[in-house]
């Protein structure tokens, strides 16, 4: 699998599933739109042309069913391709291909507590003449002798207590596999309602199962974009998976300061840290440690607020169950234990506040000393309260920390909404409704109050470093407004509705995302001035939710001045429909460029001892193979050249000047002349072939080289290898050659 | 794949005393014994050597005390008038007291007899005591006078009268033979040196000084008068170490731990504290009946001895260590059934089964796993759970209604279970830490059992008790509300005195800088 397409294939309208037999190799199906009507769909079957050339017409299509689900889950193909099973909401529809007829079977509509019994999914059994259907209410029915139109009869198998999201037979058909809301695996054996066995909390809900063609695993596809590999006697193999999806990201996206990861909602009830580079889930944080219900409109536990202390030390979390009677409410405090490398938690505060945790922030002081370290929790409840750390001061107790609620603050009884710290943590900001309150973190004083009605504050930042001075707001009634705080006055505002305000924590720039006529726009600005230095119209077409600038291991150094203010970090944003972006420097040329790049060093990586032995096991086999005047196809696994790969070994002090090694490197990628015969090719491997074990490798690259003239497509690959005897001899002369005379200057 | 997550069971913090390693030590005493005397005990002192009788002074008499003896193993009572400050020798051999007439009285401790008799002091000498030569005594008198005596010749060596006030209490150095201090009423503490003339050092306490002090390593004295208890570093010249003022009246006592460790206070609010010496925190406290008067310490915190005003000696022995072996009630498997199998190393060639290692989980952690509901309820209603971990239940119930099976566990039950429900509701919603989750189900039992009310008596009976209880509280909350309301008023009119002060001098300040 190269990962190349080999043909195109030009159908003309969406497809919206798409079925292989392997019984029709010349045609597949498809379901697409019925043109003219919306919402209905058809399946169709699509002759595949065997006529030359890489993209195709499609034309030949002949409507094998009318009114099929959109869902690919709602069609299958019985035992050999024989027939056709359809649902939709009441129906089944069967086709059997050969004697072209059209069976429908339709249930009477019985609405229940747990739903509906509407087809959700079917399953055609792989030797039988059997279908297994999954319905709303959880049901899954077995139909058997469906080609008579009266006399079929169907059982009824029933576990699941919400819909049934898919259903998938065992290679031979003795088992049946279904999944749902609930994510268990339920194995039902022989179709029987009394034996089955079950794979439990799956962690999400099961999209889709399907087996493998050996029938010894199974995956199930998560609704959390999360793929699960179970062995077929139910036992849990691996699990793939990235970013963790959830339906709202109410955490915000925050950057674990330690590991430089994206720390978001993850699974229910767990924190996960995502690392942007590497698009691996590092590791999820069990936050509310309760058994996750499966169950749709069970209001459950769920993680609101996260925030990380500067050194990533401590780690702040809020809870909430929203409940009308009884709502919990959960701030946790957790401590980074360098032994067992992960957060231990250090104190549970029930109900930190009468209602809603609306914002966290810690004082972020880059200090290591702990006194200076602050909780600031903004509540619906009209306050802000803030915690603080405090010793056991018993000398014999336990050396243990636990925090403390210090002090609680409030502005004319208006909910608190936000709230945040000045770069020095001397003064702290709360907006209240429409009203911006400063405090001093030391005395807990009001300070000074700004307020730019009309409008409630949605965001509020500090500037930092040359700006910090300035508090930067914006408002619900679209502004963005930009208060100094040595004159306590307006610097400056504008009309913007902005829905994200992100400061970068490694410069003065502020991003800024606004929401104007259905597209997001993205302005970068400093504080000290109100242009902005950067604007990026239509971003996209989704409301952006969320941003986040993620420092860069190294400063990047960017080419043009357009794009300064991301040389620091980068700038990430999270769509409402939950999609991660980012803002690139660089053109998508230049971006790909670096991946190519980087193949290059891996191919050219250091030889194994493994390698070399296969290496010359080969040439030993080629070399047979030549002397049989036998053609043989060899594993096309380009090396390069010694040449080039001494090149890039050689560390860069001792080579010599770039424009002596030129005309070298550039010689070595012409096919030399002598090579091209094969003759002269095969004397070559014969003299050479006791030689060291490292030139082997070239060697091969000739032998294939005389196969390959037919193609000269694949060639390419191996162009670059090629470096003549001589050249290469030059070059380790070259690299022999001492310049430590260079260092006498 | 997660595991099953077993129902967290809240842990409330406990409110009131924390319980420290003090606690816990404090506490390991026996039921006090208390002993009658014949008035105010004044004095109590241990003897140094095993197996540490003490003396105590009470009236005009002196008993000597066995360890657990509750009579007077023996009785000094050759006094006219009262008798002050029994004293034991370092090596316990003789016991010296002063009296009302101001006569000094040496004692053989076996003997009956006084062995000397000092006289000088011309009023009651409330304080007497050994240097640590053990051939001299100090003395301190309501003459203001204090005196140091010979033993061998039985007069007196040299006297001091700089106090301006009665000399109430005083210590001798154990590091130095010749250094002795006393407090005297006049609110100052003296140190006196036995080659000179004049005291040495003069401290002032603020208040009468009714006891005083001196670590075994002679740098730190402790003084206590008034509801103070002070700290001087003697080294320092007398420099104010730390002042305590944790009595709320006149600390009468002091003494120190064998182990120096701890310092005890006794003072006439009944109370005896202790304080740590290396943070001079309170780390325990004792409660006494009524006023101390004189407190110690047996070598070892043996004994706690604290006479009282009214002339009752409380007596506190400490238990004795528990013994972790338990009598043998379950016969483990033997050794050999533990190490069998586990010492085989397993060869490379091995190939190595991992027994899966078994989650044992409660049974109530068991049904809920399998949703049952209903059962999981009854399960953490069995007695033990019920009773003694109320908190299990209360959690399982949370649990419950997470999952939205309150209801229908709650529903369908008898008699004999309704009125066990109810029960445990009546007496546990009133429970600040179970009040948010049993007030829901008290409301879904009221509801699901609305159409029964009346059928059966018991269940009746369980209801009013119910709506008794949560009237009870309301009644209370409202009477805390309106305390709060009070207080709310007291700190509002606090707070505002403290801003208008703070405007004042801002604008104390702007007009300056105009």
């Amino acid at each position: 699998m190269d990962g190349i397409p080999i043909k195109t294939f030009t159908v003309g309208s969406k497809l919206l599933a798409l079925y292989a037999l392997a019984s029709s190799e010349d045609s597949v199906f498809v379901v697409i739109p019925k043109s003219g009507e919306r919402d209905t769909f058809q399946l169709v079957s699509v002759k595949l042309t065997k006529a030359a050339g890489q993209d195709l017409e499609a034309k030949e299509l002949s409507v094998v069913l009318h009114g099929v689900g959109a869902s690919p889950k709602s069609i299958a193909f019985g035992r050999e391709g024989e027939y056709v099973a359809s649902v939709k909401d009441l129906n089944l529809q069967v086709y059997f291909f050969k004697q072209k007829q059209l069976n429908r079977f339709s249930l009477s509509a019985v609405k229940t507590k747990g739903g509906n019994n509407h087809f959700t999914c079917v399953a055609c059994h792989p030797t039988e003449d059997c279908i297994a259907t999954g319905h709303a209410d959880g049901k899954i029915r077995l139909w058997r002798n469906f080609y008579h139109k009266k006399e079929y009869t169907f059982s009824t198998l029933h576990w699941h207590h919400d819909t049934v999201m898919d259903l998938a037979f065992s290679i031979e058909g003795t088992s049946l596999l279904s999944g749902g809301v609930e994510s268990v695996l339920v194995l039902w054996h022989n179709g029987s309602d009394c034996r089955k066995d079950f794979l439990p909390r799956l962690g999400s809900p099961i999209e889709y199962i399907s087996m493998s063609s050996d029938g010894a695993l199974c995956c199930t596809l998560h609704t959390d974009n999360r793929i699960t590999i179970i062995n077929s006697n139910l036992r849990f193999s691996k699990c793939i998976q990235g970013l963790i999806k959830t339906m709202d990201v109410k955490t915000g996206l925050v950057v674990d300061p330690r590991t430089k990861a994206l720390v978001l909602n993850g699974e229910p009830g767990h924190l996960q840290f995502y690392c942007l580079q590497s698009d691996q889930q590092l590791f999820s944080l069990d936050i509310v440690q309760r058994q996750y219900i499966h169950q749709a409109g069970l209001k459950q536990t769920d993680l609101v607020k996260v925030a990380f202390s500067a050194q990533g030390k401590w780690l702040a979390t809020v809870e909430e169950r929203d409940e009308v009677t009884d709502p919990e409410l959960q701030l946790k405090l957790w401590f980074y234990d360098e032994e067992t490398q992960s957060f231990k938690l250090n104190t549970r505060i029930n109900m930190p506040h009468e209602d809603h945790v609306t914002d966290m922030c810690f004082r972020d002081m880059d200090e290591l000393e702990d006194d200076s370290l602050i909780l600031v929790t903004a509540g619906r409840d009209c306050v802000f309260k803030v915690w603080v750390m405090v010793e056991d001061t018993d000398p014999e107790a336990q050396q243990s920390v636990s925090w403390n609620c210090d002090f609680v603050g409030s502005y004319h009884n208006y909910q608190a909404t936000n709230c945040c710290f000045s770069e020095d943590g001397s003064v702290l900001a709360v907006s209240f409704e429409e009203t911006v309150t400063v405090w001093d973190s030391v005395t807990w004083d009001l300070k000074c109050t700004f307020c730019h009605p009309p409008g409630k504050i949605r965001n509020i930042c500090f500037g930092r470093l040359t700006c910090s001075k300035y508090l930067i707001g914006a408002t619900d009634h679209g502004f963005l407004c930009c208060w100094n705080l040595l004159s306590c006055a307006l610097e400056w505002s504008a009309h913007l509705n902005i829905l994200v305000l992100q400061p970068d924590p490694l410069s003065e720039y502020i991003a800024a995302v606004s929401w104007l006529s259905k597209e997001s726009s993205l302005f970068v600005f400093k504080p000290n001035e109100p242009r902005p230095i950067y604007i990026q119209r239509n971003l996209c077409k989704e409301k952006i939710q969320l941003a986040a600038f993620i420092p860069r291991d190294e400063p990047e150094t960017v080419g043009s001045e357009k794009y300064l203010w991301l040389r620091r970090s980068q700038l990430f944003f999270l769509t409402d429909t939950q999609e991660l972006m980012t803002l690139s420097t660089k053109s998508l040329e230049e971006r790909l460029t670096p991946s190519s790049k980087q193949l290059a060093v891996e191919e050219s990586l250091p030889v194994t001892p493994f390698s070399l032995l296969l290496g010359k096991h080969r040439c030993q086999q080629s070399q047979q193979d030549i002397d049989l005047g036998k053609r043989v196809v060899q594993n096309k696994h380009e090396q390069d050249s010694p040449a080039v790969k001494e090149l890039l070994h050689t560390p860069a002090h001792v080579l010599p000047s770039a424009s002596f090694l030129c005309p070298i490197f550039i010689n070595s990628l012409l096919i030399s002349k002598e090579n091209k015969s094969a003759e002269v090719a095969a004397d070559e491997v014969e003299m050479e072939s006791e030689k060291a074990e490292d030139e082997s490798d070239e060697e091969r690259d000739i032998t294939e080289m005389e196969q390959e003239d037919t193609s000269p497509m694949e060639l390419l690959g191996e162009m670059t290898c090629k470096l003549s005897k001589s050249q290469e001899k030059e070059l380790r002369k070259i690299r022999k050659t001492d310049y430590s005379w260079i260092s006498a200057f | 794949m997660a595991t099953y997550k077993a129902v967290a069971v809240p842990a409330v913090p406990r409110l009131g005393e924390r319980i420290t390693q003090d606690t816990v030590y404090w506490r390991g005493y026996k039921t006090p014994v208390q002993i009658k005397e014949f008035g105010a005990i004044n004095k109590i002192d241990f003897s140094p050597v095993p197996p540490y009788n003490y003396a105590v002074t009470a009236s005009s008499r002196i008993h000597i005390y066995g360890r657990y003896s509750q009579e007077p193993m023996k009785t000094f009572s050759r006094f006219k008038d009262a008798a002050y400050c029994a004293t034991y020798r370092d090596d316990g051999n003789l016991l010296v007291a002063g009296s009302e007439e101001g006569s000094i009285h040496l004692f053989d401790v076996s003997g009956r007899a006084p062995l000397r008799q000092f006289d000088g002091h011309t009023k009651p000498v409330h304080v007497v005591g050994f240097l640590s030569d053990k051939y001299r005594i100090f003395s301190g008198g309501d003459d203001y006078a204090s005196y140091l005596w010979d033993i061998p010749s039985g007069t007196d060596i040299v006297s001091y009268s700089e106090h301006t006030d009665y000399v109430r209490c005083g210590c001798a150095s154990k590091v130095n033979a010749d250094v002795f201090i006393t407090g005297s009423y006049d609110h100052t503490v003296k140190l006196f040196d036995a080659r000179t003339k004049r005291s040495v050092m003069t401290i002032e306490h603020g208040q009468p000084v009714e006891s005083v002090l001196l670590f075994p390593s002679g740098g730190l004295l402790v003084s206590a008068g008034g509801r103070y208890v002070k700290v001087w570093d003697v080294l320092k010249g007398g420099q104010l170490l730390v002042s305590l003022k944790n009595h709320h009246k006149t600390v009468t006592c002091l003494c120190l731990t064998s182990s120096g460790q701890r310092l005890l206070s006794g003072s006439l609010d009944r109370h005896v504290k202790i304080y740590s010496t290396t943070s001079y925190k309170v780390v325990h406290s004792f409660n006494y009946a009524t006023s101390i008067l004189s407190l110690a310490l047996s070598p070892e915190d043996e004994t706690i001895v604290v006479g009282m005003t009214n002339g009752v000696l409380n007596v506190k022995h400490r238990k004795p260590e528990e013994r972790k072996e338990k009598s043998q009630k379950k016969r483990q498997p033997a050794y050999r059934t533990y190490v069998k199998g586990r010492s085989y190393m397993p060869k490379q060639e091995d190939f190595c089964v991992s027994k899966p290692v078994k989650r044992v989980l409660r049974k109530y952690d068991k049904l809920l796993k399998s949703f049952q509901s209903s059962k999981a309820l009854d399960a953490v209603l069995e007695p033990p759970i019920r009773l003694y971990t109320p908190e299990v239940t209360v959690a399982v119930m949370q649990e419950l209604h997470r999952r939205g099976t309150l209801r229908s566990a709650l529903a369908g039950r008898d008699e004999k279970q309704i009125n066990l429900l109810l029960t445990f509701v009546a007496r546990r919603v009133i429970e600040p830490r179970f009040t948010s989750v049993l007030v829901t189900v008290a409301d879904m039992i009221t509801d699901i059992y609305q159409p029964v009310v009346g059928q059966s008596a018991i269940v009746d009976r369980q209801f009013l008790k119910l709506q008794e209880a949560i009237g009870k509280e309301i009644d209370y909350q409202e009477e805390l509300l309106e305390v709060l309301g009070m207080m709310d008023t007291l700190f509002a009119t606090f707070t505002q005195k403290r801003a208008t002060c703070l405007e004042e001098n801002k604008s104390n300040g702007l007009n300056r800088g105009y």
